[in-house]
């Protein structure tokens, strides 16, 4: 018994790999909504008003330590009845991936502006620079380009959570994959491809994330 | 309100059963896959690194499907339970190896060398030198790795195990309180994962007792 159907696997390649845009784009959504939260956050929690950092280090602890899934579904399912607010399956998978993923770039932002030295804050302070052109001339500038591998690694990260978006019916790959696999009773080909365009995406971007990493660290 | 929490509460179990042998095989795997990567025979490290770079390379849902939807297809046919303690297992043993390796790694080449001159064995010197000083670095991460393990547990209840993400799903069908049924998951979430916090902390403490 042949147990690996090549025809088949050919035969259902293209539908997976047009999901697969909906899987990046997800990711990308995603990701560029973590880039804002997770520096919102970050500030929040460097504010100097009390309660504002310490609100957003709770939010920070809160949505780190639950699962992802649970607060797909809370947004997807709960929200519209709190809010009113109703959002397509796409948007509230990309806000969830954002939400959850800026709780951790906002560690990320941290670490890279405790790492600016003292001495640049207290330029721009006897430049007499503005809050803003401070954070936005003298400090983010150089805090980010070194964080820029690590927030590589969590762009990996998030692009390999997309499948759980499957769960509030997004199609993205795994989603079509179960589709074809409950409709022609064969899972093992749409599920092995579906393992395998991960990785194939995956590991080649963790590789240059490494390399750039490398690079960085000579400079 | 809180009449709903006995009948989230009934998935606790194996949520809590699930982190625990999850965590258990991860462990396993974790400090052999690491130990195998330093190996000085190419063919073991060259396995391991496989391993860990499938499982880490492929989503952990993707995984846990495979496992339950494809593997019957070779014959091997695994109750649900036996599927998610594999695929969390597996692929927690996965990252934990990093974990394990780096650390070891981090340990300063002079206490080798000062083993191997005292004439330790190659066992004595991992187990009594290298080990116990590479754990103390290890523990932090590990936390951090357990809290993910546990928010991986929820993945379960797509593949028909009865966990706390199944009987909310399940309480949400019956009695429609969305909001309430949701806000209460993601505190029953964050209280386990706070006690993670807390139990390491004190693993912490344990595993510094005596030095600096």
């Amino acid at each position: 018994m042949v147990i690996w159907d090549w025809e088949f696997a050919i035969k259902v390649l293209p539908d997976l790999f047009k999901a697969m845009r909906v899987t990046v784009a997800a990711t990308f959504a995603g990701f560029g909504l973590a880039l804002v939260i997770g520096l919102i956050l970050a500030l929040g929690r460097r504010a100097s008003f009390k309660p504002l950092s310490l609100l957003s280090r709770g939010i920070i602890e809160f949505i780190r330590s639950t699962p992802l899934l649970i607060q797909l579904f809370f947004i997807f399912y709960a929200l519209p009845l709190a809010t009113g607010i109703s959002l397509s399956a796409f948007q509230a998978g990309a806000l969830g991936l954002g939400l959850h993923y800026g709780t951790y770039l906002s560690e990320v932002y941290r670490a890279g502006i405790d790492a600016i030295p003292r001495g640049q804050w207290e330029a721009a302070t006897a430049l007499n620079f503005s809050r803003l052109h401070t954070w936005t001339r003298i400090i983010l500038p150089q805090a980010i380009p070194p964080i820029i591998p690590v927030m590589g690694n969590y762009l990996i990260a998030m692009f390999k959570e997309t499948p759980l978006l499957s769960t509030i019916t997004v199609v993205e790959m795994l989603q079509t994959a179960k589709i074809i696999g409950s409709e022609w009773y064969r899972y093992l080909e749409p599920f092995t491809i579906v393992g395998a365009l991960f990785l194939l995406l995956s590991y080649p971007a963790s590789v240059l994330v490494r390399r750039l990493e490398l690079r960085l660290n000579q400079r | 309100m809180f009449e709903l929490l006995p009948a989230l509460l009934r998935g606790l179990g194996v949520t809590v059963q699930l982190t625990v042998l999850g965590s258990i095989l991860g462990f396993i795997l974790a400090f052999l896959t690491g130990l195998a990567r330093l190996s000085r025979y190419s063919p073991v490290r060259f396995i391991a690194a496989c391993y860990v770079e499938v499982f880490r390379g492929s989503s952990l849902l993707v995984q846990l499907f495979w496992m339950f939807y494809a593997l019957p297809f070779f014959g091997i046919r695994l109750p649900g339970l036996a599927v998610g303690v594999l695929a969390l297992g597996m692929n927690f043993g996965a990252y934990g190896s990093e974990i394990v390796r780096s650390s070891i790694l981090a340990i300063p080449q002079g206490q080798t060398e000062a083993a191997i001159a005292l004439n330790f064995t190659p066992f004595q010197r991992l187990w009594r030198i290298i080990l116990p000083q590479a754990w103390l670095i290890m523990i932090p991460s590990f936390g951090n790795l357990l809290i993910e393990l546990l928010k991986g547990t929820s993945l379960v209840s797509l593949i028909t195990l009865t966990d706390l993400a199944f009987q909310g799903a399940l309480l949400r069908e019956t009695t429609g309180r969305t909001i309430e049924i949701y806000s209460l998951l993601l505190i029953i979430y964050f209280i386990l994962a706070f006690f993670i916090t807390l139990s390491m902390r004190w693993l912490e403490r344990l595993a510094a007792v005596g030095r600096s």
